[in-house]
């Protein structure tokens, strides 16, 4: 009999979409930006990928042993975790760096407050901005053998000159997954097309954040100014594989519009009146927190409530 | 070890109802001022100087000072105190009332003070009293020394200001910022619970080690336990009553 004649307590409807499925895709999406990583800034950074996923996994089996708990290294969450911590991590930084992040995000961000679906806060990203806190002259040095100097989004900040194709081509300082648009656009096209995300949230991510940038950018409409922000920095990585976290992103439909559009203003705000030149991880983080409330004022009425009047 | 006893009284201070770690009092200043050790140790120690003293007067004064208006009697005593602390802080350890700053004359409304006030000097003598403001006291300073040392060794490398870690360590200067103080009162904490299910495992009877926050923070809805205190202080007072009666 085919899987769908199942006789069984419900649920009725089987599909072959699992955790592990789609933690797998969004491993395989984030390849090309590893992959641009590696190529870009060299064996520093693949032994930093290595070393940071290595340890999220071996945090979250070795917790689970500890506690008497099932082993859910299979579901490839920490891979992804460790995956995108290293991929937001600048290529300078030593191995160490990416285990306390690694332990940190699985350990402290994830695994205590409950494991997969019960965390509150991106675990790659609470782990970046703990090390960005603790580190962090190590986390904001990009100097390596192929690029000295500051990211183009801080030239940009401190009005100088940059060169857009290479930000779109990736071939810039910054951390080891940032760096290229292409790659992480061919990745996120592929994450679309299978479906395991969709368009609210980066689309009014992307689009409230431009809108920012034109009103309060100070440069108005300027067509390179606004493709040096969307090119530069995190912003790409972020709001394809960051701010659209199943576990920290509203579940409502009108949430994601309204999480994307304070996501944008945030960065929009971080990046032009903050006194760095990034603001991404801080605002999905400031985000993130900010969904239970999000979900509570967009909960769709019960169908058959329509008409009620309390 | 008999009750109220000046011994019984310290330990209870120090260990079964130490403030920080189990009766989750006075966290403003826990998490405030443990950036170093000597910050929490000297927070501490005048901390229990204050709560010594006023803890002895309010006593003396106990039956004196009308039920009505005990409150406000009880703060002009511990505020004289704290201004008698502060003044000699400034006077002969500036360092540390520069570091201290505005949490010396915060200590007017730590809750410990008034809560030992409240619960335990008001209605004990003058000797018992003075223990069991040194007792807390003591307790006090042991929970923001640690705290504080934990903080400086991992944020700074040092405790008291003396390097032990080896030269090739990074501070991980998160812990001497805000944040670091919620993680090592937090882990703390979790050790402490750890300790207590692991004795009532092996079948000690750990009712007397009460927890901070009774294992439980999901379900937890009292804020800072205070009704698990009211029941107990209804306990003890009609205990008092059936002793008066008897």
């Amino acid at each position: 009999m085919s899987d769908l004649m199942k006789v069984s307590s419900n649920p009725h409807i089987r599909s072959k979409v699992t955790t592990s499925n789609i933690m797998l895709a969004v491993v395989i999406a984030l390849l090309p930006a590893a992959g641009f990583g590696i190529y870009n800034f060299g064996l520093d950074a693949l032994i930093l990928i290595l070393v940071t996923v290595s340890t999220t996994v071996l945090t979250e089996y070795l917790y689970e042993l500890a506690m008497h708990k099932k082993i859910t290294v299979g579901d490839f969450s920490a891979v992804v975790t460790g995956l995108l911590l290293a991929l937001n991590l600048p290529s300078s930084a030593p191995w160490w760096i990416g285990m306390i992040g690694g332990v940190f995000a699985i350990l402290v961000v994830k695994m205590l407050f409950g494991g997969l679906g019960q965390n509150f806060m991106n675990p790659a990203l609470g782990a970046r901005c703990f090390l960005l806190i603790s580190y962090t002259s190590i986390m904001c040095n990009f100097d390596c053998d192929a690029y000295s100097g500051a990211t183009p989004l801080a030239s940009l900040k401190a009005g100088e000159e940059i060169n857009l194709l290479n930000m779109v081509i990736g071939k810039t300082a910054g951390t080891i997954g940032e760096t290229s648009m292409i790659a992480i656009v061919i990745g996120a096209c592929f994450l679309i097309l299978l479906g395991v995300i969709d368009l609210k949230v980066p689309g009014s991510y992307l689009v409230s954040f431009v809108l920012f940038l034109i009103l309060f950018g100070g440069h108005g409409p300027d067509p390179v100014f606004i493709s040096a922000h969307l090119a530069g920095g995190g912003l790409m990585l972020g709001a394809f594989f960051m701010a659209t976290d199943y576990v920290t992103r509203p579940v409502t439909k009108k949430g994601q519009y309204v999480y994307g559009v304070i996501l944008g203003l945030l960065t929009g705000i971080f990046r032009i009146f903050g006194p760095s030149a990034e603001g991404v991880s801080y605002a999905i983080i400031l985000g993130n927190l900010l969904v239970p409330l999000i979900e509570k004022l967009t909960m769709p009425r019960a169908f058959g409530k329509g008409g009620e009047k309390a | 070890m008999k009750q109220n006893s000046a011994a019984e009284r310290l330990i209870n201070g120090l260990l079964k109802e130490n403030p920080t770690f189990v009766l989750m009092l006075g966290m403003c200043p826990t998490l405030a001022v443990t950036t170093s050790a000597i910050n929490g140790l000297g927070m501490g120690l005048t901390t229990m100087v204050v709560l010594a003293l006023s803890n002895l007067f309010i006593s003396l004064l106990r039956k004196i000072i009308p039920d009505r208006v005990r409150i406000p009697a009880f703060i002009v005593i511990i505020a004289s105190f704290v201004t008698v602390a502060e003044l000699l802080l400034k006077a002969f350890i500036p360092f540390l009332y520069d570091a201290l700053g505005l949490y010396i004359p915060l200590i007017v409304v730590n809750c410990i003070i008034l809560g030992r006030a409240e619960a335990y000097a008001s209605k004990n003598g003058p000797v018992s009293s003075l223990f069991d403001g040194i007792g807390m006291g003591l307790g006090f300073t042991f929970a923001l020394t640690v705290i504080g040392a934990i903080r400086e060794l991992l944020g700074a490398g040092e405790v008291f200001g003396l390097s032990i870690m080896p030269e090739s360590y990074v501070p991980c200067s998160i812990f001497v910022l805000a944040p670091g103080a919620f993680f090592v009162l937090a882990a703390l904490t979790a050790i402490q619970n750890k300790v207590k299910l692991a004795g009532e495992r092996r079948g000690r009877d750990m009712s007397k080690v009460q927890s901070g926050c009774n294992l439980d923070c999901a379900g937890c809805g009292e804020s800072g336990c205070s009704r698990r205190l009211v029941e107990e202080a209804a306990k003890k007072s009609a205990k008092e009553k059936e002793g008066n009666n008897g």
